[in-house]
């Protein structure tokens, strides 16, 4: 059974003219109990859109969930109250920011942080909830952290501050991380270090992770299973060997041939993708991939939204005629 | 070949200001003994991890940092002092593409105003003639030439960053400085840059130090990488000689803990313990020794840690805890 079941996801968020522009649209996702899910795409496609509203963390008033459905162990947290979904928050399912220094309180200690989660959904004392704490710094590769504890952000370094977050997300033992760009902001040899300490915990806990990235090279370390999103719009999901090995829909093709690598030719020109990412305002109905697309649309694929086929064994991709039709080619 | 840029034990310090008085009380060492050159038409990739002094030594090549001590010449010519009508004359020669092009353009100019402004400063041509230089210059980066009357918010960031480029290029420089030009873009965007970087390069035979934080990409664009660590120089060889046979425990961590796009490599990468150390207080031996806690750290103490040339242009720091 699935851990976390989402159809038909529809968020939009209101412009200044009370107009609902539409970022995700349509999205399936589901995860099963130790996976890893990851969530690509390029910034504005959705992916972080998505991951809040699985926490309905959506900036108010602005951000609303139109349709869909989430289901977390089979309960919709759509029709949750604001009580029940908050003892699911940061218990059951944790999440992990970008931007470690955006996430935690400047002005409290960092031990005040963690010991928090234990306050509040484990019902402990301040005494209590302090071992725990240091317990758990210690699990994620806090030197001396006794004396960590009663520091602040500022005084420790991106990837340490990035740990916080990541034992404050996992404080709990959650059965969810949802984790959005955990790496973004460090650097290699440190987001080395912090993806090396995510999947031991993980696997430590047998917890599943939603790992939102636009690092490709990151989904293929650490996923078991990809989703690749486009303007608002999941075009292909496969396990992870067969998205690297057999990418079906063009957009997918065209970003894993357009990254540099340590073996491929140099200076030498990449390939590319042309044009640029749609705006929200004009995204058509049909295949939003048209425009960079290096194959023709006809009206009928420019009108109808193609659905998600599965093509082989859980390699789902949108049936896009065009957007496919080259890849079958390119592969005869 | 001829060596257009030559950066001799460059150091850059800033005082450390606290106190009361808010006297120096320390010394950051962001850049701490850098020799480097860069022959004409070469492009010269620069890695490191934030912190290295890898911006502060691009900076302090195009005058917006003043070197404590060493010197930077330009085909023989003194670099670095920028000031009076020399300064102003040595500025046209070494230009600069920053990181976010967001904040790199003026937001209350055109983008004709912005391409224009270096051909005023420096009184270059009359009004026509600088017109269609910067009409040559959006062709050149591939922007419509309708671009001249819009401001920079009306484009993408890809396109914000081709601005950005043809900015630094209206002076015909010599040199090109590009700090980070395409970590700010996304990845369908990033490959397009890369590919206009070097469509400029091969036709206008340009010279480049080319700084990223991303080994994939400077080894796409460069002939020679330079791997910095804490204000100094640890490694640099021809690209190929660099990735494929790093000599430096550094370079084989940096190359090692990239994630690749390559499912078959799978759980391979390596990963390195510890942190950088601070340039305010490095340890007294190695500091990448020190970092990982070698066991032939307290022999680097004391050791000079220069360059030597190990192999015909592949020179590495002489550190008897990193290459062994």
């Amino acid at each position: 059974m699935s851990l976390l079941e989402v159809r038909g996801l529809e968020v939009a968020f209101e412009n200044e003219e009370g107009e609902d522009l539409v970022v995700v649209d349509g999205v399936d996702l589901s995860l099963k109990p130790g996976q890893t899910l990851g969530l690509v795409g390029e910034s504005g496609c959705g992916k972080s859109v998505s991951a809040l509203s699985l926490l309905r963390l959506l900036p108010q008033p602005t951000g609303k969930i139109l349709n869909g459905s989430i289901l977390w162990k089979g309960n919709d947290l759509l029709t949750m109250s604001n009580d029940e979904i908050r003892s699911i928050r940061g218990k059951e399912i944790g999440m992990v920011f970008q931007e470690p220094m955006n996430a935690l309180n400047p002005a409290h200690t960092i031990g005040r942080q963690v010991d928090e989660v234990f306050l509040t959904h484990q019902g402990l004392d301040r005494k209590q909830a302090r071992v725990h704490t240091l317990k758990m710094l210690e699990k994620v590769g806090i030197p001396e952290p006794g004396i960590r504890a009663n520091e602040y952000p500022h005084q420790l370094s991106g990837g340490m501050r990035q740990r916080i977050v990541i034992a404050i997300a996992l404080a709990c033992e959650p059965d969810l991380i949802i984790a959005d760009e955990p790496t973004t902001a460090l650097d290699v040899t440190i987001q080395a270090q912090v993806l090396q300490l995510m999947s031991k915990l993980q696997e430590q806990s047998g917890a599943s992770l939603l790992l939102i990235t636009h690092d490709l090279g990151v989904v293929a370390q650490t996923c078991d299973e990809v989703a690749v999103m486009y303007a608002g719009r999941i075009v292909e999901r496969a396990p992870m060997r067969r998205l690297f090995e057999f990418p079906q829909h063009a957009y997918t093709r065209g970003l894993l041939a357009s990254i540099p690598s340590l073996t491929g030719p140099v200076q030498t020109e990449l390939p590319v993708i042309p044009g640029m990412i749609p705006a929200l305002a004009d995204l058509s109905s049909g295949c939003r991939f048209a425009p960079r697309s290096p194959y023709a649309h006809e009206q009928e694929w420019l009108d109808v939204r193609a659905p998600l086929v599965e093509i082989e064994d859980n390699h789902w991709v949108e049936d896009c005629p065009a957007c496919r039709r080259l890849n079958s080619e390119a592969l005869s | 070949m001829e060596k257009l840029l030559k950066i001799s034990q460059l150091k850059v310090h800033f005082p450390v200001k606290g106190g009361i008085w808010m006297r120096p009380v320390a010394t950051c060492k962001a850049v701490d003994g850098v020799s480097l050159e860069i022959s004409k038409g070469e492009t010269l990739g620069l890695v490191g991890e934030s912190g290295c002094g890898k911006s502060t030594l691009a900076r302090t090549v195009v005058g917006l940092n003043e070197p404590t001590t060493g010197e930077i010449l330009l085909d023989g010519q003194k670099l670095g002092d920028y000031s009076g009508n020399l300064g102003k004359k040595n500025r046209k020669r070494v230009q600069m593409v920053f990181q976010d092009p967001a904040e790199s353009l003026n937001s209350r100019h055109t983008v004709g105003q912005i391409l224009e402004e270096p051909l005023v400063v420096h009184k270059k041509g009359d009004q026509g003639e600088r017109a269609s230089r910067v009409k040559e210059l959006l062709n050149l980066v591939g922007l419509p030439l309708a671009s001249v009357a819009r401001y920079p918010f009306e484009f993408s960031g890809g396109q914000r960053q081709r601005i950005g480029i043809a900015r630094a290029l209206v002076l015909n420089p010599e040199i090109l400085v590009l700090d980070e030009p395409v970590s700010a873009l996304d990845l369908s965007i990033r490959s397009q840059v890369i590919n206009l970087l070097l469509k400029l390069k091969n036709r206008l035979g340009l010279t480049c130090l080319f700084i990223s934080h991303d080994l994939s990409v400077v080894r796409h664009l460069s002939d020679r990488i330079a791997v910095m660590y804490l204000g100094k120089v640890v490694e640099i060889a021809s690209a190929e000689e660099l990735i494929n046979n790093p000599l430096h425990a550094y370079t084989r961590s940096l190359i090692g803990a990239i994630p690749q796009a390559n499912p078959k490599v799978h759980g391979e990468f390596s990963v390195l313990s510890g942190e950088v150390p601070s340039p305010i207080n490095p340890p007294p031996g190695c500091p990448f020794g020190y970092r990982v806690g070698s066991p032939f750290y307290t022999e680097s103490i004391g050791q000079s840690l220069d360059l030597k040339e190990f192999k015909p242009g592949h020179f590495v720091q002489d550190c008897p805890c990193c290459v062994i």
